[in-house]
């Protein structure tokens, strides 16, 4: 007798839905294949992320309120970035705390929330992936999903399952990329100073793919990258998981034969 | 001390175009991690006594009120004088005081923060006095007329190099030929030139790193045993603390010690951990015949009870500027007051307001790699986003910020009306940078292309491809 397919929620980030809806079908098919049902609900824009970190938390509940009542028929909502999982699992109910009911809301929405990789491997069970991906990679672990979710040892485990990968570790793995959100915006020139420091470790690995489980953090990375005339291809780490790196070039990167 | 915090982003800059201060800062870049990574691997215990010392120190700032009167009556009781100061002015007048009644000249110092932070040096000089700051680091900062720019490591931000030439300069009347190329003949030179100044000296004033309630005793750490002949050396000792050092016994203080200096420096101890209890008694081979305790608020007591009290807790370890990204770059100086790195950024607005301080919350990734190595669990991050909280309920952040936010909100709440002004933006932008992939130059993102590409979009969104994707189902 098979288990009943959970039905999922994707909450698929605004970064993926504007940038790279690649990695929004790579977390399908992805779902899919470890037996959900996946859907995705018409009514979902953004986290709330630039409103909370912003300090106005008056926008950042009305978009939190409308996340909640989108998702709220699902058993699951998944996100492929630790960074808005952490976001909807940690930050909405502290949103809520002087208001009962919605803070109760919160709190069975955030019970149901889970970042793309860690619940591929720690709800679903999987412990291994079919991908034609091969090459020398390294990854960036991205430090919400890092420091909220202890989302490290998931994608690692994940791709060491593919044959042809090849994890080359980079020094100082666990510093930030510089990103951080309205960060970048605000105080553009450290930002760019910390991705340097970043790039410069990402390069020393050697490695011809860098990847990770954020999209704020890769165009990051990706823009310095592709700025230093560095080669290296950047893609989100469920790209590959799916076996989907042919479905778009690399971040930051032209269609072959266009450039 | 001026907050020169408004001109943040200015600052920095200059720190990131400082070449000296780059290669200074490699150092704090691994040293201090790789050190505390290792001392922390080697105590099993080290999560759970991070729970005990947060949990005492919790405990302590709920009783405040009985912990300082307890404090008060036991130095009292052994003999020390204890001056309550509740502004920087209050305690700058209550030492000068002290040392006019002594008639002093000169005073050793041993390091104290919290001498930075009521500008006590430039005081004294100004009342005809003669600081001397006995921390090397201390030293050399207070030899080249600057102010520390880090905690723990007050000279971090100067090379090897140019403590060589400023100590050439300064210290006139040795061989010039003599070699200075290891960092240990520094510190014997600056250790040969302080021995007569403890003799010499009429006061010796320290900071605290505890006080204790039960004992009325105060605790100083050094590397360098400074901190002792300061304060036994010279017949009077003034130890300046803020009301947050309190804990309430010496059980209390040992425990969290062990967290201090493998938060720090990555040592199990430091060299030197030195409790002085009142002036020296009657059978005592030495000590000073008076001790004085100024105990500073200067804004602390403000805090309890709000959403920055856990800040209370600080221990002034140095960890979270060690791991943090930000400090990497810039270095103490940039954040424009006394304490930087993430301590600072909230300490900061809470102390000189959030008008003066803002920046700092707000130049931070929110990386949260801080609250992972704060030995007292501090939440820097999230008292981080409190003060921006307050900064936007006060009308206190920029009026862009504010105006591009209220856009940006307008459509996020109003999913149809954003997917469909998405839609339309993201097929331009991907147009823009189709050929590329990329894009070099984009009005209104000038701050982040100007070092780096933005990486161009598809085209069509994951929304739009998914609805396609479904009606084809
Ligand atoms: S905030 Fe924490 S890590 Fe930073 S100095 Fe204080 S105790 Fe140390």
């Amino acid at each position: 007798m098979s288990e009943p397919r959970p039905r999922v929620g994707l909450f698929v980030t605004c970064l993926v839905d504007l940038f790279r809806p690649t990695v929004g079908f790579a977390a399908v098919k992805l779902l899919e294949a470890a037996g959900c049902t996946v859907e995705v609900p018409a009514d979902q824009t953004c986290c709330g992320q630039p409103a909370y970190n912003s300090g106005d938390n008056r926008d950042a509940r009305a978009i939190a309120e409308g996340v909640i009542t989108a998702f709220q028929d699902h058993d699951y909502v998944v996100a492929p970035s630790g960074s808005c999982a952490g976001m909807l699992k940690h930050h909405y109910p502290a949103l809520f705390a002087d208001d009962p009911a919605w803070e109760e809301r919160a709190r069975a929405f955030a019970a149901k929330v889970h970042e793309l990789v860690s619940f591929l491997t720690d709800v679903r069970g999987l412990t291994e992936v079919e991908s034609s991906f091969a090459g020398a990679v390294t990854y960036h672990d991205s430090c919400s999903g890092l420091r909220e979710l202890g989302v490290r040892q998931q994608p690692r485990a994940l791709l060491r399952s593919i044959d042809g990968v090849k994890l080359e570790e980079m020094d100082n793995r666990d510093a930030c990329c510089g990103f951080g959100g309205t960060f970048c915006v605000k105080y553009p020139d450290i930002s760019s100073a910390i991705v340097g420091r970043k790039s410069a470790a990402i390069k020393a690995t050697g490695a011809d793919t860098l990847l990770a489980g954020d999209l704020g953090c890769l165009l990051n990375m990706a823009g310095k990258l592709s700025r230093e005339g560095a080669t290296i291809d950047v893609r989100h780490v469920a790209e590959v998981l799916a076996d989907m790196h042919d479905a778009a070039p690399a971040i930051g990167k032209p269609e072959s034969g266009s450039r | 001390m001026d907050v020169r915090t408004p001109h943040f982003k200015d600052n920095a800059r200059g720190a990131m175009a400082d070449a000296s201060l780059q290669e200074a800062l490699t150092h704090i870049r691994r040293g201090f991690i790789d050190k505390r990574a290792r001392a922390v691997d080697a105590l099993p215990e080290f999560e759970a006594l991070r729970d005990s010392s947060k949990a005492i120190k919790d405990h302590t700032l709920a009783h405040l009120d009985l912990y300082l009167e307890a404090f008060i009556e036991r130095a009292e009781a052994a003999g020390s004088v204890v001056h309550i100061a509740e502004t920087a002015a209050d305690a700058r007048d209550t030492i000068i005081g002290i040392c006019r009644e002594a008639g002093a000249k000169r005073i050793t110092k041993g390091k104290s923060m919290i001498s930075e932070e009521i500008d006590l040096n430039t005081h004294l000089a100004e009342a005809g006095f003669v600081p001397v700051e006995t921390d090397l680091g201390e030293y050399i900062v207070q030899l080249r007329n600057e102010t520390p720019s880090h905690i723990i490591a007050p000279a971090v931000h100067v090379t090897r190099d140019r403590i060589e030439q400023d100590f050439r300069e300064k210290h006139r009347g040795l061989d010039p030929d003599r070699d200075l190329s290891d960092p240990k003949e520094l510190l014997a030179e600056a250790r040969t030139m302080l021995r007569g100044e403890y003799l010499a000296a009429d006061v010796g004033l320290t900071g605290a790193n505890f006080l204790i309630a039960e004992t009325g005793s105060s605790v100083i750490v050094t590397n360098e045993g400074n901190g002792d002949l300061t304060q036994t050396l010279a017949p009077v000792h003034i130890v300046l603390a803020s009301l947050d050092k309190l804990v309430p016994t010496l059980e209390d203080a040992s425990q969290i010690l062990r967290l201090l200096g493998r938060s720090a420096t990555g040592q199990d101890m430091t060299v030197y951990t030195t409790f002085s209890t009142g002036p020296r008694r009657a059978d005592d081979p030495d000590g000073p015949a008076a001790c004085h305790v100024v105990i500073l608020d200067n804004g602390r007591s403000s805090m309890l009870g709000t959403d920055y009290q856990d800040m209370l807790r600080c221990i002034r370890c140095g960890a979270c500027m060690n791991h943090c990204p930000v400090y990497h770059e810039i270095g103490g100086h940039a954040y424009g007051w006394v304490y930087p790195g993430p301590m600072g950024a909230v300490l900061t607005p809470a102390l000189v307001g959030v008008d003066q301080g803002g920046h700092l919350p707000n130049a931070s990734t929110l990386c949260g790699r801080c609250e992972e190595v704060c030995p007292m669990k501090i939440p820097l991050p999230g008292m981080m986003r409190s003060w921006r909280r307050d900064e936007f309920e006060r009308h206190l952040s920029p009026a862009t910020v504010r105006w591009g936010l209220g856009v940006w909100a307008f459509f996020a709440r109003r999913p149809r009306l954003y997917q469909a002004a998405t839609r339309l933006a993201m097929r331009i932008l991907g147009n823009l940078g189709a050929r590329r992939g990329h894009l070099r130059r984009l009005p209104l993102a000038g701050g982040w292309t100007a070092e780096r590409d933005l990486p161009a979009p598809a085209g069509a969104t994951f929304q739009e491809q998914w609805a396609e994707r479904e009606r084809r189902r």
